[in-house]
């Protein structure tokens, strides 16, 4: 569903991404990791569209579209969700409000018929109660207040009420306790299914013990330099984030 | 600039929605301004000679008085008063006894501009006293009204029909020789409301008033004066639109409150004048005096606002607490885009023991707008135990507009406790990718935005008056954010 070829983009005149190749399929569980600085961010970024990053090179294709010439809203209409990894603060606009403009644009854009606030209110509080939240957290104001943990566990909320067709997950697990971590992933692991794709961006392995991926892909200085099955991400850890400066070398 | 710029930018530039001109036939006092002016005006309103006097005593103070250019944060040409029209009224030699008497092409206007004044809205519970350029054209409601004893009608039948009432309290509140524009209003004031709630009595249903100003080159001067009794209770709604116009439109109104005993007023405004277009051209001269005097024990008085349009606006409704234990509060949201210029806030002048007052402002500025708060704070020595608490948030859209704070705070009395919190925050593209990332456009973004950061003001006022205002922060922003 998601096909990068060789993106190379930047922002200002530094090139962070230095031509990624990746594909996804529909089904798949996809972690990117490495170090700080690799990218890993940046990546999340250009595929919603933010346009602070300016793409030179290259071409993403989204489930036959070409991503790259989307608004970030028209991405969003077209399946693509990015979990953020700082959530923001929207004052005195409802949790609910919120979502349900994000799902009846998407609706709308589907040619579905929008929901009203009833029916929109029964799916919220539908997906709240599997996700084990309380629901209170519908008429507070969109993660203000918010602790760390239910910034991300309402970014997964969010995630379920839209129903994209691929989720990126940047760095969902950083600042989490290990509760909160479980709580996230469990959430993760139950949206998972035949015709969604997930990008998992992560610091640390250790999300992918709750999440476990089919593919693990290697970042460093804008470039895949490993991509293995799960097992790569047990050897990242245990060889520490130097490894990858030897593969990179050996690489280039 | 960011593609969310450009694109908050065209919703910016949208044409104002409500511009039209209803032709009738206007009788309209001769252009510019003497006493023969103010003997024709009130000849025309059939006013008794205390009346006629007590304008000409007000215009004799105007006279001597300069128009304000220096102290407030607004830039406008001095305005020529002699090349204005001080009274139209809508050609009706007989008032209206009911709607089917009303010329059918002013019905049809307030049908464009949605005013409630049909059959239906009376179920709605809103009884109207519409004026259309200076006069009162219809008034419903009034006989439900009537049997609680309550008074609703134009300010011209009350100087008629209830001379002692007007008499005893008109200027009471803001003297003729308040300030400038309030001495103007004083002297050449054509029609406004008149509203007075008898003692113990809750007036049933929301009193509301349209105002519209349309024929050309006229200024419009209201005056309204509410006067609730010991126990009394009323809560009044004042809403604006007006047609498209080159010339700059002269407005200067005057409102007084007067509350006693226990008494309690709450006043909401949406104002949406037409703001000029978006080089600054033409637009709505707002100068308005509004105040309320809290005169007896505990009785509160609150002001809401939603000040949109206008090219210049200049205003700042406020309460004096005289009465022990009186409540003043204050809230108020204003936008400013392309080249509005607001310098809007408060005063609460604390005399009474145990007075407390509320103020929460909330100025949004965008395109090349200006938009000030000023705000007094004044506790009088024999205030004891007098609380205040401000909050006064600005919102920049974009980077050429500018917000401004100036609140003034003066306590002479130790016991005395003020507050005071300020923001100032811009809509971030943060923010703005957030919601496009959950599919949200720009446009209903920046709505969202905007009408969360205004969410204390709109509580405060009446529902359909808060679904209404939140509309018209979305079309006055159609497009903006840096």
């Amino acid at each position: 569903m998601l096909k990068i070829s060789n993106l190379h983009a930047g922002i200002e005149d530094t090139e962070i991404l230095r031509g990624i190749n990746l594909s996804i399929d529909a089904g798949e569980v996809h972690a990117i990791m490495g170090p700080n600085g690799s990218g890993k961010s940046t990546l999340a970024s250009v595929l919603a569209g933010r346009d602070q990053y300016e793409v030179t090179e290259g071409s993403v294709d989204f489930l036959g579209q070409d991503l790259l010439d989307m608004a970030p809203d028209a991405r969003a209409h077209a399946g693509l969700f990015l979990a953020f990894q700082y959530p923001v603060e929207i004052p005195g606009v409802s949790n609910s409000y919120f979502l349900r403009a994000g799902v009846n644009a998407v609706r709308e854009a589907r040619g579905l018929e929008e929901l009203d606030a009833i029916d929109f209110l029964k799916l919220a509080k539908a997906k709240a109660k599997e996700l084990d939240m309380d629901e209170k957290f519908l008429s507070r104001a969109v993660n203000e207040g918010f602790s760390g943990g239910e910034k991300k566990r309402n970014e997964i909320f969010q995630m379920a009420v839209l129903d994209p067709k691929l989720a990126v997950l940047d760095e969902t697990d950083s600042g989490l306790d290990i509760d909160a971590l479980r709580v996230v992933a469990d959430g993760v692991n139950r949206l998972r299914n035949k015709d969604r794709g997930f990008l998992v961006i992560t610091h640390y392995q250790r999300l992918l013990n709750y999440i476990v991926p089919d593919h693990v892909h290697v970042l460093h200085q804008g470039r895949i330099v490993k991509s293995g099955g799960k097992e790569l991400a047990l050897e990242l850890e245990e060889k520490g984030y130097g490894w990858v400066e030897e593969l990179a070398g050996a690489a280039s | 600039m960011s593609t969310t710029d450009d694109a908050i930018q065209e919703r910016i530039d949208q044409d104002y929605k409500w511009g039209f001109v209803t032709d009738i036939e206007a009788d309209a006092a001769p252009v510019g301004l003497d006493e023969g002016t103010i003997r024709f005006i009130s000849a025309k309103k059939e006013e008794p000679e205390w009346m006629l006097q007590w304008r000409l005593e007000a215009f004799a103070a105007w006279k001597k008085m300069k128009e304000p250019h220096h102290w407030a944060q607004l830039q406008y040409e001095p305005i020529d008063y002699q090349a204005a029209c001080y009274y139209s009224a809508p050609k009706t030699t007989n008032a209206p006894k009911s709607l089917d008497e009303v010329d059918p092409e002013l019905l049809a206007t307030y049908e464009k501009l949605g005013i409630p004044l049909t059959e239906q809205k009376m179920l709605a519970g809103v009884a109207v006293d519409a004026v259309f350029d200076s006069v009162s054209v219809a008034t419903t409601f009034k006989g439900a009204l009537e049997e609680k004893g309550i008074i609703f009608c134009s300010f011209g039948e009350a100087v008629r029909e209830h001379p002692e009432l007007v008499k005893k309290y008109v200027g009471s509140v803001v003297p003729r020789n308040d300030n400038f524009f309030a001495a103007l209003n004083s002297a050449v004031f054509t029609d406004g409301s008149f509203v007075y709630i008898p003692k113990g009595v809750r007036c049933p249903m929301e009193l509301s008033t349209y105002f519209r100003i349309n024929a050309a080159n006229t200024g419009q001067f209201e005056r309204t004066l509410i006067i609730a009794e010991e126990g009394a209770y009323v809560s009044y709604l004042e809403g604006c639109t007006a047609p498209m116009r080159d010339e700059n439109q002269l407005h200067a109104a005057v409102v007084e409150l007067v509350a006693l005993d226990n008494a309690q007023i709450k006043y909401s405004t949406v104002q949406n004048w037409y703001p000029g277009d978006k080089n600054g051209k033409g637009g709505i001269f707002n100068f308005v005096t509004k105040r309320g005097a809290c005169r007896g024990f505990k009785s509160k008085i609150s002001w809401t606002q939603v000040e949109t349009g206008s090219a210049v606006t200049w205003k700042y409704p406020s309460c004096i607490l005289q009465g022990d234990e009186s409540v003043g509060e204050f809230y108020s949201v204003a936008l400013t885009n392309n080249y509005q210029q607001a310098d809007t806030g408060t005063k609460m002048i604390h005399i009474g023991k145990n007075t407390r007052s509320v103020i929460v402002s909330k100025g949004i500025s965008a395109g090349k707008a200006q938009n000030t708060y000023r705000g007094l704070v004044k506790i009088m020595p024999k205030a004891e135990n007098a609380r205040n608490y401000s909050q006064c948030d600005s919102m920049l859209i974009g980077d050429k507009c500018g917000a401004h704070t100036f609140p003034y705070i003066e306590v002479r009395n130790k016991t005395g406790q003020v507050e005071h919190e300020a923001t100032t925050s811009k809509i971030g593209e943060d923010q703005m990718f957030y919601c496009a990332q959950r599919g949200i456009s720009e446009e209903d973004a920046v709505s969202m935005i905007v009408n969360g950061f205004c969410k204390e003001v709109f509580r405060e006022l009446p529902m359909e008056f808060a679904v209404e205002a939140q509309k018209l922060l979305g079309i006055s922003l159609e497009g903006s954010v840096g």
